[in-house]
């Protein structure tokens, strides 16, 4: 009771409601006690943070109802720094986006699905055919055909310089010193006379002395009283099969003087899977048909023998393997001069241009008149 | 007269006399003519509309209390100095929240305030929101009786009736009761 009483003493004290001897005692009280005292100033603390708080609810009550009056929404608008289009859409539309999109990956998928779209081995084999039929369409036999042939035979008759008069031409290579050479069966095809023309431009008459369709080789022998031997042919004929990536080249007559090609080994078998042949990366022109395929190394490896007209620069060419089994097959009774194979590589640790330089003299432009 | 009156920006020094003489008008007239302002400074960086009435309303108590306070003298235009004020009051809130990116978009110049002003509110806030509490935990009749008695200075006569005390002994010792109980609840909270 007597802490009401002191608290209502305080009050009054603070409020400024004593007078006289009643303040005079207080006062005094005060001073004589610090309790008192601290309690004063303590009561004086938190009437100072009641009215405060009543003053702050009071303010805020105000301002409150001045809020009402603000269309906030409106001023919202237009304060706000609007994002670039394409990100308030997504804002807006998010949602519809989103359902639009999930419903075309379904759409998709189910699509792929009913249509076979994920069994890879069916659609890839189904291409693959066609691939087929259209490359086998393609497919090309490197001979040159020349237009100006018989403009160029009458005009030989006039005793005019005759540079290429042969109707198709090819490339053939030197097999022996002795005059056999290697060309392509398709080249030689129903040919009635064939000519074969060195890198100094001479002619000499060769004939046919065997062909083996099946394999496209067909071999020839230089039967012209003006040809001397050549010397030991500088290649060596390679038994075994090359490796990819071999890095390969080749020189020929895509044009009427010899012309010089190099790539790579691509694949161990040919068109259509054919094992008889490698794939190159090899840019052949018409008129490469026939020509040899070496090696770094100078080891004669292949003959080309045609290429692919749906992509560049990709060529086949026929394993040596395959010339040397034709070679066994030549009926003895067509050789006249023994044919003995040069098992001694010349071209070897040579850089290209002198493999070249030795090579040439061993590489004929073959012309075929028919 | 009126409307165009409470629509136009006030001076500085209206403001001032407004605040100190407590004029609705012109508390009116400083509220409307820079909410705009503050609210489009939280809007543009990572707040919405409601707490761009909190801030700013915060704002205008910290003005409000300087001003009352008779310690207000004004360095620079009162526009700058509600700006940085909610700007200060905003970044804080922001790093409370873990939402400040570190940059603050501004739309307005603003000026650095006296830490111990910050602090100074920072008290006072919290005063109120322990008092607030108190209050709450105090319970009726209590809170009215104390409400009304030292918040809105009625007298106890005026007590007595609205809550049918028919002795003023009785109400004051109710009273009494009620006023120790609440400086128990307020001092307590430390």
């Amino acid at each position: 009771m007597s802490d009401y009483r002191l608290l209502e003493q305080i009050d009054r004290y603070i409020n400024g409601e004593m007078s006289g001897e009643e303040l005079a005692n207080f006062e005094q009280l005060r001073k004589d006690n610090p309790a008192v005292d601290s309690q004063i100033s303590e009561h004086r603390n938190f009437l100072g943070a009641l009215k405060h708080y009543g003053e702050r609810l009071d303010l805020e009550q105000r301002l409150n109802a001045i809020h009402e009056e603000i269309d906030v929404h409106t001023l919202h608008e237009e304060l706000m720094i609007k994002p670039s289009w394409i990100v308030s859409l997504w804002r807006h539309h998010h949602s519809k986006i989103s359902v639009a999109a999930s419903i075309a990956i379904f759409a998709v998928l189910t699509t792929l699905l009913l249509t076979g779209g994920f069994k890879k081995h069916d659609t890839a084999y189904v291409e693959l055919k066609k691939e087929i039929a259209s490359v086998r369409t393609s497919t090309l036999l490197l001979n040159e055909q020349s237009h100006k042939i018989k403009q160029q035979l009458s005009s030989s008759k006039d005793g005019k310089t005759i540079v290429n008069p042969g109707k198709f031409s090819g490339t053939g290579f030197a097999l022996t010193s002795n005059g056999y050479l290697v060309t392509n069966y398709h080249v030689i095809k129903g040919a009635d006379s064939v000519y074969v023309q060195n890198v100094d431009g001479e002619s000499f008459h060769a004939k046919v002395i065997y062909s083996e369709p099946a394999q496209d080789i067909a071999f020839l022998q230089i039967n012209d009283a003006s040809f001397k031997s050549l010397g030991s042919v500088p290649y060596n004929f390679k038994r075994a099969k090359s490796d990819l990536g071999e890095e390969v080249f080749t020189v020929g007559y895509p044009a009427d003087v010899i012309a010089f090609s190099e790539g790579a080994l691509t694949s161990p078998a040919g068109f259509n899977g054919d094992s008889s042949a490698y794939e190159l990366s090899l840019l052949a022109r018409p008129g490469n048909s026939g020509g040899p395929l070496l090696d770094n190394k100078g080891n004669l490896i292949g003959i080309i023998s045609g290429k692919q007209t749906s992509y560049e620069s990709l060529s086949f060419a026929k394993k040596s393997s395959y010339l040397l089994k034709a070679i066994q097959n030549i009926p003895s009774d067509s050789l006249v001069k023994p044919l003995n194979l040069n098992t001694r590589n010349g071209l070897a640790g040579l850089s290209r241009t002198q493999q070249i330089k030795k090579l040439r003299n061993y590489v004929f432009m073959v012309k075929v008149y028919n | 007269m009126s409307s165009k009156a409470n629509s136009s920006i006030p001076t500085d020094s209206e403001v001032i006399l407004g605040i100190l003489n407590n004029s609705d008008v012109v508390l009116k007239r400083l509220y409307l003519a820079y909410f705009p302002m503050v609210l489009q400074l939280i809007i543009n960086n990572n707040g919405s509309a409601d707490d761009a009435k909190d801030i700013y309303q915060e704002a205008v108590i910290v003005l409000y209390n300087k001003v009352k306070a008779g310690n207000f003298e004004l360095s620079s235009k009162l526009k700058t100095y509600i700006y940085s004020v909610s700007r200060r009051l905003w970044l804080k809130r922001l790093t409370q929240m873990n939402r400040y990116g570190g940059d603050l978009r501004d739309f307005e110049e603003h000026l650095p305030l006296e830490e111990e002003d910050h602090e100074q509110h920072a008290d006072r806030d919290l005063q109120f929101g322990k008092m607030q509490a108190a209050l709450g935990q105090l319970g009726e009749p209590c809170k009215t009786i104390m409400e009304d008695f030292y918040i809105h200075n009625r007298s106890m006569q005026e007590i007595c009736e609205r809550f049918g005390y028919t002795n003023a002994d009785n109400a004051k010792t109710q009273k009494y009761k009620c006023l120790q109980r609440l400086k128990k609840l307020f001092f307590q909270q430390n």
